[in-house]
């Protein structure tokens, strides 16, 4: 499981709170840090062989850089990995990202134990 | 085609299965491990160790890029400790190593230690074979933040970097056994902290107090080898000739950095001059086959034991009527034929 924080926006809070929780359901969670670009998370999302990657992105920017993760993950046959994206999403692009690729999108409020139940029924024998 | 060709190929999604595969000991993890294990022996392995939030992956960091300055590429094996609560584990080494992004002569991989002691995970060698015969030239080994007793890294490594920082404690400190004793070469990371002279003088003080030349040598490998052939050849042999320097490091501003690789680069030629390389590789093989034959007896016992059986032994102990060793004696007797 990666849990990365792509884009401009310094704002960890939300991505530490959610990747601690994975890994009190027993995880193991790559963090990466903030700023990092769509090449940087699926190089890491490549190397780790994760099986999922959770992005947070407040910056406003997420169809631009969720394209270009998309368009990534299709040139290394890394189609297969579990995308879930955290952050203040409006509801009219949610079908946008959908249709780019990514299972889920969590807004403010989400439980973590939400999130761990998804990416539990997503994956199994666990990531 | 095989996932070890793919690898030979220079497949990076490839060798990052099989480090899964190993990491798992899933199917499929000894046909890569055997793929690439003949071609594995070439690399520099470089430990790297110390106490939690020395600059350890900092460090790493500035290395790699000195690595790659060379022309020599590298690939660097995190590990971090898993709870053993919720046996999850939180991999943040790469946070400190986003300088190594984008280059395919780069390759890093997080691990974690999965319920091992010893700083390391218990398939870390296994991973660092799959890098070794994918052809990476000097592999990085970070440990877990240690504190004095996790020195696993110095059966593993070739050149063993102990990185400590400034106001971590006394001259008593110092001369403890265990993780400064498998320095090859000591690090005073932080240099900037105007406590770091004094650090590097309770260093030099320990290593003062062994005399000149009194590099540790070849680490013992203890365990099943020992009780069978007594002493191994090499073992515990001290140093011969090696001072071990004290470098002294900002690894933000990468100050001191080209000294320390200088020392890393000596220390290898030191051990190839010497009959030490081989001596750490003999240690080495014997360590490997030592940790194999334990997790293979360790597993065949755990095909054989009955949960009942076991339950009942277990409760046993807690009523103080048996004594572990003695339950240990039972369950090995079940599995006699």
């Amino acid at each position: 499981m990666l849990v990365a924080k792509p884009g401009l926006d310094g704002h960890d809070r939300g991505a530490k709170v959610v990747a601690r929780a994975l890994r009190d359901a027993g995880m193991e969670v790559i963090y990466t840090g903030l700023r990092q670009t769509p090449e940087m998370i699926v190089e890491a999302a490549i190397q780790e062989d994760v099986d999922v990657i959770g992005l947070s992105i407040l910056s406003g920017a997420h169809l631009a850089l969720m394209e270009r993760i998309a368009k990534l993950l299709g040139e290394n046959g890394m189609t297969d990995t579990l995308v879930l994206l955290g952050g203040i999403v409006p509801e009219e692009d949610i079908p946008a990202l959908e249709a780019l690729g990514v299972a889920a999108v969590f807004g403010p409020g989400t439980s973590t134990a939400e999130i761990v139940t998804l990416i539990r029924e997503a994956v199994s024998g666990g990531a | 085609m095989s996932l070890a060709d793919d690898i030979q190929r220079g497949d990076r999604r490839a060798l990052a299965r099989a480090i899964t595969l190993v990491e798992n000991n899933a199917a499929g993890a000894l046909d890569a491990l055997a793929a690439l294990f003949s071609r594995s022996g070439q690399a520099h392995l470089i430990g790297i160790t110390g106490s939690p939030g020395t600059g350890k992956s900092s460090l790493v960091n500035r290395l790699a890029l000195a690595f790659r300055g060379q022309g020599r590429t590298v690939a660097v094996a995190a590990v971090d400790p898993t709870s053993p609560f919720s046996g999850g584990a939180l991999l943040g080494d790469r946070v400190r190593m986003r300088d190594l992004a984008g280059d395919p002569g780069i390759f890093i991989r997080s691990m974690a230690t999965r319920g091992s002691l010893g700083g390391l995970a218990r398939t870390t060698s296994d991973v660092v074979t799959l890098l070794d015969g994918a052809g990476f030239e000097v592999i990085l080994i970070e440990t877990v933040g240690a504190g004095q007793a996790e020195v696993d890294i110095a059966r593993q490594a070739q050149t063993v970097i102990v990185v400590e920082a400034p106001g971590f404690g006394d001259d008593v400190q110092a001369i403890k056994a265990g993780i400064l004793e498998i320095a090859d070469i000591l690090v005073v990371n932080k240099a900037d902290d105007p406590r770091a002279q004094n650090t590097v003088r309770a260093l030099r003080g320990m290593l003062d107090l062994g005399g000149p030349g009194a590099g540790h040598g070849v680490a013992k490998r203890g365990h099943i080898f020992q009780e069978v052939w007594g002493e191994a050849p090499g073992e515990g042999v001290p140093g011969k000739g090696w001072e071990v320097p004290i470098e002294t490091t900002n690894a933000l501003t990468g100050e001191g950095v080209e000294s320390l690789v200088e020392a890393v680069d000596r220390h290898r030629h030191y051990l190839q001059e010497s009959d030490e390389w081989q001596q750490r590789e003999y240690a080495r093989v014997l360590y490997d086959l030592d940790a194999a034959l334990q997790a293979a007896l360790l597993s065949r016992f755990i095909e054989g034991v009955e949960r009942d059986r076991l339950a009942g032994v277990v409760e046993r102990i807690l009523q103080r009527e048996l004594l572990p060793q003695d339950a240990v004696a039972l369950l090995l007797d079940d599995q006699r034929d």
